[in-house]
């Protein structure tokens, strides 16, 4: 079974992060860097899979140098190897730019299962697994929250809209995990040793066959224009009423029509 | 980031995943383990063995790590961040003061029954050297192992014994003989299991709540000869060593605890308005902040001035209680401080820096107290 890994590196999520000067990028002052949350339960499953199965998991990153370290990070978990795609252009990319890298870079591979997160935590645009299996022509299945592989295919449990869904696909497929597939597991010492050894390779656009014109930021189809701060949260208010059942239907009625949460 | 001068990436990687534990796994349970009077430490211990984080310097024929002092350090540092000093002081004592004479004075057959399960967090460690007559004065100890065939007799007491309620072994040391001198003493490693062992009491302590601390008792208790560590005799020589990794234990976590006090005390103190302005903005207290930092910077450049001449192999004792000394003074007079700056507030229980307050007090004691480290340096320095 090989099994390859989408993984970006993000600010860690508790990083203060503001919009720069300019409006048209954000950032993230000297916050610590770590593996995307959803892409972290992929590693998890990507891991669990192989010691069933046996085989490799490979991890695939496009970023700049210090994706390096997150890409370690999931090497010191137990991951095999890693590939980083590592170009100016990458880290100017939109999301279907990101996708067209990845999925050149996993032409370049053997695989029989790909697993992304669901979403990156920083752009949130819930886009590149599923375009790079559209850009690959491969099954994808969304939001998994169980995965099994049996005989050349893989039975995911996954969220619908009001329930869950059982869902089959063939292999080579690509699954994008979402929150409660699994607990990620810790590096241990051992395999914060081990990772070191293991091989990381390094390749430019040139290397996977993609033409610079093709990604970057003359080629996005999404522009963002600006970047805004959050607003300055409100006062509170406290809900009128005579007796506790009467403040209790003003504070549904708010929920319900002002708040829009009920 | 100065980080980088010392520390490796891999060096860096040990931290992210010892800072990842301490967060997920200790942190969110201190203030039971407090409340309790006691940590699960075999729970612990496990966990912690199963990441490798209870052998980073040993040799990994015994599941150690074989990494080297930096990565140590950088383990030491991340168990500072613990919310508590009892549950770093339980961990140290299984990494850095029950172990590393076993480690560095021990036979293969000690080793390999007590330190590598130790290191995989199989077993509970503790360090039994004082009691209730002998405390810094090591040499006034009385517990007397009295070689008898294939074993030693061991009689007497130890107090003030961290993880002495849970411990599955002691590395402690006992008389060997009535002579004077410092060539009478021996180190054994004393299973718990074994007949003729009590705990006499849990101690009641003024901080490091979460941490037990036992009083224990041996009537006519068998120790295998084989658990002797080391040489016959020289006990004393072999703990003196020893006390050498149990010191600097105390450096990283102090100059850790006392930044973190300090950075929690100017949040607060940027939110505390009195008289119209913020308590931050207050010459007076800025000051003494900024020498506490300055002092703070200084014993973190001490720490990494020992670990350069311990990973060069040089004596570092002088050092090591220069640290210690500099460290218990620190501790104190930077949570004495930043408690008075809370006012009020700083005095109640539910407070963090009233159980800093509380935590910090041992270290100008335990491990050698601050008057024996001065002597120490005294004697050391060449007059």
């Amino acid at each position: 079974m090989e099994i390859v890994v989408l993984l970006k590196q993000v600010a860690d999520t508790e990083a203060r992060v503001a919009p720069t000067a300019d409006g048209l990028g954000v950032s993230t002052g000297d916050a610590k860097k770590i593996i995307n949350p959803y892409d972290e339960f992929a590693v998890e499953e990507a891991l669990r899979i192989k010691q069933q199965l046996g085989g490799s998991v490979t991890i695939l990153s496009a970023g700049d140098d210090k994706a390096a370290e997150a890409i370690r990070t999931a090497l010191a978990m137990g991951a095999d190897k890693g590939v980083l795609v590592n170009d100016p252009a990458v880290m100017a990319s939109d999301g279907l730019g990101r996708a067209k890298i990845l999925a050149a870079a996993l032409k370049t591979m053997a695989f029989d299962l790909v697993l992304a997160g669901l979403r990156a935590v920083d752009d949130d645009s819930h886009l590149v697994g599923p375009a790079v299996a559209e850009l690959l022509g491969i099954p994808h299945v969304g939001g998994v929250l169980e995965v099994t592989v049996e005989n050349g295919s893989v039975f995911c449990l996954r969220a619908a809209d009001s329930g869950q869904a059982r869902v089959k696909a063939m292999l080579p497929a690509l699954l994008s995990a979402q929150k409660g597939l699994n607990t990620p597991r810790y590096a241990s010492m051992i395999g914060i040793m081990q990772a070191k050894k293991k091989p990381l390779q390094t390749l430019s656009l040139a290397d996977i066959g993609i033409s610079p014109d093709s990604v970057g930021p003359n080629a996005a189809k999404t522009i963002t224009k600006a970047f805004m701060p959050l607003p300055q949260r409100a006062a509170g208010r406290m809900i009128e009423g005579g007796t506790a059942q009467e403040k209790a239907a003003n504070l549904a009625k708010a929920l319900k029509n002002e708040a829009k949460v009920i | 980031m100065s980080e980088a001068l010392y520390f490796t990436k891999e060096h860096q990687m040990v931290r992210s995943a010892v800072r990842d534990f301490v967060d997920r796994q200790i942190n969110p349970f201190v203030d039971e383990w407090e409340e309790k009077g006691i940590a699960p430490l075999h729970e612990l211990f496990k966990k912690m063995g199963d990441l490798g984080f209870l052998g980073i310097r040993y040799d990994p024929k015994y599941g150690g790590m074989g990494m080297d002092y930096w990565a140590e350090t950088v383990f030491l540092e991340e168990i500072g961040r613990i919310i508590c000093g009892g549950i770093p002081m339980a961990i140290a004592v299984q990494t850095n003061m029950a172990t590393p004479a076993i480690a560095e004075f021990g036979s293969d057959y000690l080793k390999e029954k007590y330190l590598a399960p130790s290191i995989a967090g199989n077993l509970v460690a503790a360090i039994a050297v004082t009691e209730p007559d002998a405390g810094s004065d090591v040499g006034a100890i009385k517990t007397f192992a009295k070689k008898q065939g294939d074993h030693y007799i061991l009689n007497g007491s130890k107090t003030y014994i961290t993880n002495g309620t849970q411990a599955d072994y002691l590395t402690l040391l006992a008389r060997t003989s009535d002579d004077p001198g410092y060539h009478c003493f021996s180190l054994f490693v004393v299973d718990t299991n074994l007949p003729g062992f009590f705990v006499s009491k849990k101690l009641d302590k003024l901080g490091m709540r979460s941490s037990d601390t036992a009083e224990l008792y041996f009537d006519n208790l068998k120790i295998p000869a084989q658990n002797l560590i080391g040489i016959e005799g020289e006990g004393f020589i072999h703990q003196m060593q020893q006390f050498q990794h149990e010191r600097f234990s105390a450096l990283p976590m102090a100059y850790i605890g006392a930044k973190r006090m300090v950075d929690q005390t100017v949040e607060y103190l940027k939110g505390r308005v009195v008289f119209g302005k913020p308590l931050i903005t207050k010459q007076v207290l800025r000051h003494r902040i900024a020498d506490w930092l300055t002092e703070i910077e200084a014993l973190k450049a001490l720490t990494y001035h020992i670990v350069r001449l311990k990973q060069a192999g040089q004596d570092a004792t002088k050092e090591i209680s220069m640290g210690k000394l500099l460290a218990g003074r620190l501790l104190c007079q930077v949570s004495d401080g930043c408690l008075q700056m809370h006012g009020g507030l700083g005095f109640m229980n539910e407070m963090w820096v009233s159980r800093a307050y509380r935590d910090s007090r041992l270290i100008a004691i335990g491990g050698g107290a601050n008057e024996v480290m001065s002597e120490v340096i005294f004697r050391t320095s060449g007059y």
